[in-house]
């Protein structure tokens, strides 16, 4: 788990690849109660809302987001705060990589400010976002 | 100046809507956890909720019928606008206590700003809320700061 004694500026936190399928797609916007057609009528969301296919929803990247931040504090840090956006439509079919690093660590009041990625196969960073945690000595 | 959003769109700046009062289970949490391929034991045990669990969770539940052709309900917040296609933009989330399997939550949203961009495509609309987030008993639990992008 990290500390504040074994974390410094650089760190870097586990990449996890991402390849949402329908199902996944289906649950997720089930969990949210999410009934936006893009996400699962091929038909309307390339015909009339012009995607080129269906859109993997922008929360679940951002939840891929948070989700690097908390699988590296584990049951011991804080997630203090947490922001991601969306810069690039994401579809279903691609592989999507999240990762991050520490960019910043505050002795005085025990956060880190980390830097998140969420990049698709041509290394675009399409979510770019921040998480400040606080982490124990 | 603004193209598109006249002073009678910029009026709904400010307002609320009807506090949501949530009933937090451990069945939404698991189906959450499940959804979103958490690793963590107390995320998939449903001890914990996720930190965006709680996203879309202010929106009302209506029939079928009140749904829009595009598959989302109206939103009672926004007045109509010259762009119809909504799009995910982000959000900023401030996280003050954990959200547990029986908390009941008090859920506020407010339209703070809606303001246009140009985008690579044409215009672009901006719309930014604020959520926040209390128990029952006026703790506060979370601040989300939300964008929808319609274009």
């Amino acid at each position: 788990m990290p500390t504040l004694s074994n974390v410094t500026i650089g760190t870097t936190l586990g990449e996890r690849t991402h390849k949402p399928s329908t199902v996944s797609l289906f649950l997720y916007n089930a969990a949210i109660w999410n009934s936006h057609r893009i996400h699962f009528d091929q038909t309307y969301t390339t015909q009339v809302e012009q995607h080129r296919g269906i859109v993997v929803d922008g929360p679940l990247q951002g939840d891929w987001l948070s989700q690097v931040a908390t699988e590296w504090l584990g049951n011991d840090g804080r997630l203090l705060q947490f922001e991601y956006s969306n810069r690039r439509a994401a579809y279903l079919g691609e592989t999507l990589r999240a990762g991050g690093k520490v960019v910043k660590v505050n002795e005085c009041d025990q956060t880190v400010t980390i830097e998140l990625y969420l990049k698709n196969a041509n290394d675009e960073i399409i979510a770019p976002g921040q998480a400040i945690v606080q982490l124990k000595d | 100046m603004s193209e598109l959003l006249t002073p009678e769109i910029q009026q709904w700046v400010g307002r609320s809507d009807t506090p949501q009062r949530l009933e937090v289970t451990r069945r939404d949490i698991v189906k959450y956890a499940i959804a979103t391929q958490q690793r963590l034991k107390k995320y998939q045990d449903g001890d914990e909720a996720p930190p965006m669990f709680l996203f879309n969770a202010h929106q009302g539940l209506v029939p079928l019928k009140a749904l829009c052709p595009d598959g989302l309900p109206g939103d009672p917040l926004l007045p109509d606008l010259p762009l119809k296609r909504v799009m995910a933009g982000g959000i900023e989330n401030t996280y003050h206590q954990a959200i547990r399997p029986g908390d009941v939550l008090i859920l506020t949203r407010t339209l703070t700003n809606i303001y246009e961009k140009s985008g690579s495509t044409g215009p672009l609309i901006f719309v930014v809320y604020t959520i926040q987030v209390e128990t029952d008993g006026g703790e506060p639990v979370m601040d989300e700061t939300r964008t929808r992008i319609f274009r």
